[in-house]
């Protein structure tokens, strides 16, 4: 059987030895959900610390501007390390830059909470929160991945999102059980974010293979231990904890909200009007 | 082979530039140099994975070891063990808090629960006064590894380097 290519090369399949294929079909199963996992993980960072970036110089109190900005540091310094990973895993040459300014909307693999415009303060407190309980308790497993750096950067990480984990439940506490109107406004945003949820913990064939092979942990069964964190906190906070529904989802696949758009337009433009610069 | 010590003398020197009292040995973030070949190869590991002060660093450190006579110098970014502040020497901290930093409190230690509620912020001596009548403003201060404190009995704000 014979291919020919728009430039006239010719490629005999048949020369293709069994060992060949093998190789390569080793190779697609695992680098490419490795970087595929990578960049979900590099993604959702990347995503959450733009939103939490744009309260610089826009914070309630100046503690709190200087809050939201050092844990969009966090997270930026903690996708720029898994995206720089992601690209090592895929073996053609992108840097971590390459991934979070020349890539489009479709090709993210964020999942669709993060991205959400950033709201008002409840929603910013309470978007944080349900994410950072979840990455904690994620990241508390992965740090035994059988991925060496992937483990010493998910133990890093760890640390610093407890912190983070630290201050949103804090606030959820202060929103929660406040005034009448931070106390409906918290709620209000808890019952509109619930939806957006489900897809956290969601495993598919890509993660499915690293989870047997030791590298990932199993987002599904960390729904439980998230679910009671969460619903500890809200209680303290006098907050309903609202009941499971239909689920969003679709950012691990590329399919995303309207508003990424716009945040990567924002994001991406320094990058793409003066590609190459340097300073 | 061991880096010579004129090497670990000079890595010595390089400080941290936002906490300028200590240096990258002092901190901890050095966790190795050796000589392979006609090379000097240092193995750092990150403070914070965000800490914008590393790409400093890791030109300082090659800028030092170039003045003390090597030839080339590689920097090494290792993540396994995952940098601690319990790694600052004692003598390190007491130059903490000469600076005004107060140090970290005892050791990082993982709490049981993983969102302690009703907890009490630690009180931590204030770096002037030494009084521990001190308040908790923010977590999160002028650089990732630092919270901001206030002392109430000299009316000053203050930092405080926080566990990690």
């Amino acid at each position: 059987m014979q291919i020919d290519f728009n430039k006239g090369a010719r490629f005999n399949v048949l020369e293709f030895s069994n060992l060949q294929f093998a190789i390569l079909n080793l190779q697609f199963e695992i680098q490419m959900p490795l970087s595929e996992y990578l960049l979900r993980l590099g993604d959702d960072r990347l995503i959450l610390g733009h939103r939490l970036s744009e309260w610089c110089g826009h914070g309630p109190i100046l503690e709190e501007d200087i809050a939201l900005a050092n844990m969009a540091l966090d997270l930026i310094g903690q996708a720029n390390l898994l995206l720089e990973l992601a690209g090592k895993a895929e073996g053609q040459g992108k840097s971590a830059d390459s991934f979070a300014y020349f890539r489009e909307g479709i090709e993210f693999r964020n999942a669709l909470i993060v991205e959400l415009p950033r709201g008002d303060f409840a929603f910013t407190i309470a978007r944080q929160f349900l994410v950072s309980v979840f990455e904690m308790l994620h990241l508390e497993k992965l740090q035994s991945s059988a991925h060496s750096d992937l483990a010493g950067i998910a133990a890093k990480a760890f640390k610093e999102t407890r912190y983070h984990a630290r201050h949103s439940a804090d606030w959820m506490l202060k929103l929660g059980d406040g005034t009448a109107d931070s106390h409906d406004r918290v709620q209000k945003t808890v019952n509109e974010l619930w939806r957006f949820t489900g897809e956290l913990f969601e495993v598919d064939d890509v993660e499915r293979d690293l989870v047997a092979e030791g590298i990932a942990p199993d987002r599904g069964a960390l729904r439980e231990s998230w679910r009671s964190e969460v619903a500890r906190v809200l209680q303290a906070a006098t907050l309903t904890v609202p009941d499971d529904g239909f689920m969003q989802r679709g950012g691990r696949d590329g399919r995303h909200t309207e508003h990424l758009g716009l945040l990567l337009a924002e994001m991406q433009i320094v990058a793409r009007s003066f590609p190459g610069a340097e300073w | 082979m061991r880096a010579r010590d004129e090497y670990w003398a000079a890595v010595g020197a390089v400080l941290d530039p936002e906490v300028p009292v200590l240096s990258v040995i002092d901190l901890g973030i050095v966790r190795d140099m050796r000589e392979e070949g006609g090379t000097v190869v240092v193995d750092v590991t990150p403070t914070y994975s965000g800490c914008p002060a590393m790409r400093t660093i890791e030109h300082d450190i090659i800028e030092a070891l170039q003045q003390a006579g090597a030839a080339t110098v590689k920097v090494n970014t290792v993540f396994q063990p995952a940098w601690t502040t319990d790694w600052i020497s004692p003598d390190a901290r007491e130059r903490l808090r000469a600076y005004g930093i107060a140090p970290p409190s005892g050791a990082a230690a993982v709490p049981t629960e993983l969102i302690p509620l009703q907890r009490r912020a630690e009180t931590i001596a204030c770096p002037r006064c030494n009084s521990r009548n001190t308040e908790r403003r923010s977590e999160f201060g002028s650089t990732a590894c630092k919270s901001i404190y206030y002392c109430v009995s000299c009316a000053e704000p203050f930092e405080y380097f926080k566990p990690l």
